[in-house]
């Protein structure tokens, strides 16, 4: 055994090879995406998945996406981002400062609320979007957006993540102090806490969003008009297109399509990743 | 700050996203009792006009309902695409547990019309005098529509089974067009020796395409009583078909290739794939998604067991008016606009395969040479094929619960070549256990 210096810590080749592995494993499906997604519908049916497709179609491809059928895929866009923002936006904010009540503020039925918490984390949200049809059916509520807003905007995990987070990251001397300085406990949460959650704000956000920005399962059955749809729901109904009797299949535009979709995602994530990583080495190190 | 942020620390690993698709649903029924009448309450109804829903993914729908509503500019008809098949039934099932939501007018496959039907949830089309449009619709497909308790829509399309298949590839490989299904296993063997790149057909396994394999071999596995349901995947109409797939399943001679992928589309296409037992409805979808086949397929009648024509129906849809619907009278004279008037032109236009017997008996459409085809007359097939419907056959009350379990059993047997009985077997035990949860007296054999 040789002793390691601080400053290089030791190559491990098998661990390069198995990160090197999961690295294609997970960017072969990008790349096939990315190279479909140029292809037209005939080049789709005569080349094979992984080889490009004589022809560049990509443009041609988005301009047939934004038009087709009236150009529903923008109004797909604007019901998404609506739903993302709205729902992901607010269930952040509700996961925060709940999250940060049930951590330092001492009430009786905490334990309580503890339990429900943790078994609404363990429930798929699947397993309960047939009960949450019937209620909002009674309510008047089904086909419209705030059916798949309302159900977003409870994040039990969300909360759970900021729950904790907080109980580590919010020191109780630094509330003490603030209090005998007369700040009020709102003032306390706005100005205080959240700059100290930030790190774990943007992780209940990325992970909200990304939730919500993939739901599925909520929307289509909560919507039956494709006014309404979010892209998930719009484009498995296009792919729905090549089945059956009278099947009219735009592979080409799902494709697209799906490619389209996953770009703002990539690029929130770009976005948010400094914050989370630099509110994460953050006080790591005793100064 | 002196405390360790380890727990933060933990937060870089949180890359979760769980989302598990687990569809499901049970439909009981509710809503207010259909008006009765004849054929002069849907005619006053007509003239008074008013607004519909009407749910459908067929491609001809957006065509008709703007015909229509030429036709009768007092009558809105709000056309939705509410989703494709099952996505569909999840909606429809639902809105009618919930007792609001659903649409006046539903596309519903034959398949599936039964456990609406059941449930209470159309209206019977008897109380508008449509029965009597029994003389014209073919057979098969008013037996599909019609119960003992009542006429739960009138039929669109119908898919009559044949054999369609690749002339070009056959030729190349000395293969003759395969009379029985003995005759078609062989063919299989022979074209895939000579050549290992190409493939006599592909499935991957299907619920719907077992079910009329079956349904065409005599097998009757379904029999329903009111709430009262038999299930036997062991009859010899049963075996009869699994004894001859197997030897296609086991014997590696079916091409890899998930139906209605682009895989799929291309093999047919390539000639991967020379030939497909299916509904009469496919030619469309030859002419629209497959190009490179243009000129090289041509169809024959559905190979047999014993050389006696016999065939049975695969897909095909209904429009039923749906019990919750505030206008029914209205919503009957739409359906029989569109199935029974001139809604029908539009959608065989479109490419579907009709169920009414003016059209399957006229010369235009019976003589017609398709270009795609070679120029063969390929409706003469089609039309004798769909009088070769062997009669009496039932689908479960839940058959589309049924459908969706199908890959988790019978699925296996393609996977593993496990012999298909196996497979059909515990489909069937599936089955019974799920009618009986849901209310049913479901018994094996």
């Amino acid at each position: 055994m040789k002793t390691q210096s601080v400053t290089r810590p030791r190559k491990s080749r098998t661990l390069t090879a198995v990160m090197a592995l999961y690295l294609v494993y997970t960017l072969v499906p990008l790349v096939w995406l990315v190279i479909n997604a140029a292809k037209t519908q005939p080049a789709l049916f005569s080349t094979s998945g992984l080889s490009f497709g004589g022809t560049f179609a990509l443009f041609d491809n988005i301009g047939q996406t934004f038009t087709y059928n009236n150009g529903i895929f923008f109004r797909w866009l604007g019901n998404t981002v609506l739903y993302v923002v709205v729902g992901a936006g607010g269930a952040t904010i509700l996961a925060t400062a709940a999250g940060y009540g049930l951590a330092k503020y001492r009430f009786p039925g905490r334990r309580a609320v503890f339990a429900i918490v943790l078994g609404a984390v363990a429930v798929p949200t699947t397993a309960l979007a047939v009960p949450t049809f019937l209620m909002f059916s009674k309510l008047g509520l089904t086909n419209t957006p705030l059916a798949v807003i309302i159900p977003s905007l409870i994040s039990p995990f969300g909360l759970y993540l900021i729950w904790v987070y907080a109980a580590d990251a919010i020191p109780d001397e630094l509330l003490e102090a603030a209090r005998i300085d007369g700040a009020g406990e709102l003032r306390i949460f706005v100005t205080v806490t959240l700059r100290q959650l930030v790190p774990g704000i943007v992780t209940v956000a990325l992970f909200t969003m990304v939730q919500t920005w993939n739901n599925y399962f909520l929307p289509l059955i909560m919507l039956s008009e494709p006014k309404w749809y979010p892209l998930t729901v719009g484009l498995n109904q296009w792919s729905a297109q090549a089945n059956g009797a009278g099947a009219q299949p735009i592979f080409n535009l799902v494709l697209t399509g799906s490619l389209l979709t996953i770009i703002p995602l990539v690029v929130a994530f770009l976005l948010m990743q400094r914050f989370w990583q630099s509110g994460l080495s953050a006080g790591s190190v005793k100064q | 700050m002196s405390r360790t942020r380890s727990r933060a620390k933990a937060f870089a690993a949180v890359a979760l996203a769980a989302a598990l698709a687990v569809g499901c649903s049970s439909g009981g029924s509710s809503g207010p009792a259909a008006a009765t009448g004849t054929q002069d309450s849907v005619d006053a109804a007509l003239k008074a006009g008013g607004t519909i829903t009407y749910w459908s993914w067929t491609p001809s729908a957006k065509d008709q309902v703007a015909a229509f509503e030429k036709e009768y500019p007092n009558v809105k008809v709000n056309y939705v695409n509410a989703g494709t098949n099952k996505d569909e039934y999840t909606k429809l099932q639902n809105a009618i547990k919930a007792g609001n939501g659903a649409p006046d007018v539903a596309q519903i496959e034959y398949y599936a019309l039964p456990q609406f039907a059941l449930t209470d949830s159309l209206v019977d089309l008897d109380h508008y005098g449509f029965g009597s449009f029994e003389k014209d619709y073919s057979a098969s497909t008013w037996a599909q529509v019609k119960n003992s308790t009542g006429l739960y829509g009138l039929p669109q399309d119908s898919g009559p089974m044949a054999l369609f298949y690749n002339k070009e590839v056959f030729d190349k490989n000395g293969i003759a067009v395969p009379k029985t299904w003995a005759e078609y296993v062989d063919a299989a063997k022979k074209l895939h020796a000579a050549d290992p790149t190409k493939y006599l057909t592909s499935d991957t396994g299907d619920p719907g395409f077992a079910l009329s394999m079956i349904w065409q071999a005599g097998g009757r596995p379904f029999s329903v009583d009111g709430k009262n349901v038999k299930i036997n995947f062991a009859d010899p109409g049963v075996k009869k078909w699994t004894a001859n797939w197997d030897q296609l399943i086991q014997g590696k001679l079916l091409a890899p290739v998930k139906e209605w992928s682009d895989d799929w589309f291309r093999a047919l296409g390539d000639g991967t794939i020379s030939s497909l037992v299916t509904g009469a409805w496919m030619p469309g979808n030859f002419m629209s998604s497959v190009p490179g086949g243009s000129g090289k397929w041509a169809v024959a009648p559905m190979p047999t067991y014993d050389g006696q024509p016999v065939t049975a129906e695969n897909g095909g849809s209904t429009q039923s008016v749906v019990k919750q619907s505030g206008n029914p009278a209205l919503a009957a004279a739409f359906v029989r606009w569109l199935n029974h008037g001139n809604g029908v032109q539009p959608f065989i236009k479109s490419g579907g395969f009709p169920s009414t017997t003016a059209d399957l008996t006229s010369p235009a459409f019976v003589d017609e040479a398709v270009p795609y085809f070679g120029g063969q007359k390929i409706n003469q097939v089609l039309t004798q094929a769909s009088k070769d419907v062997a009669k009496g056959w039932t689908y479960l009350p839940y058959q589309t619960y049924a459908n969706s379990v199908f890959s988790d059993t019978v699925g296996k047997a393609y996977l593993n070549g496990t012999g298909l009985d196996a497979g059909l077997a515990a489909w069937q035990q599936a089955l019974v256990d799920y009618g009986n949860q849901q209310g049913f007296t479901v018994s094996a054999g």
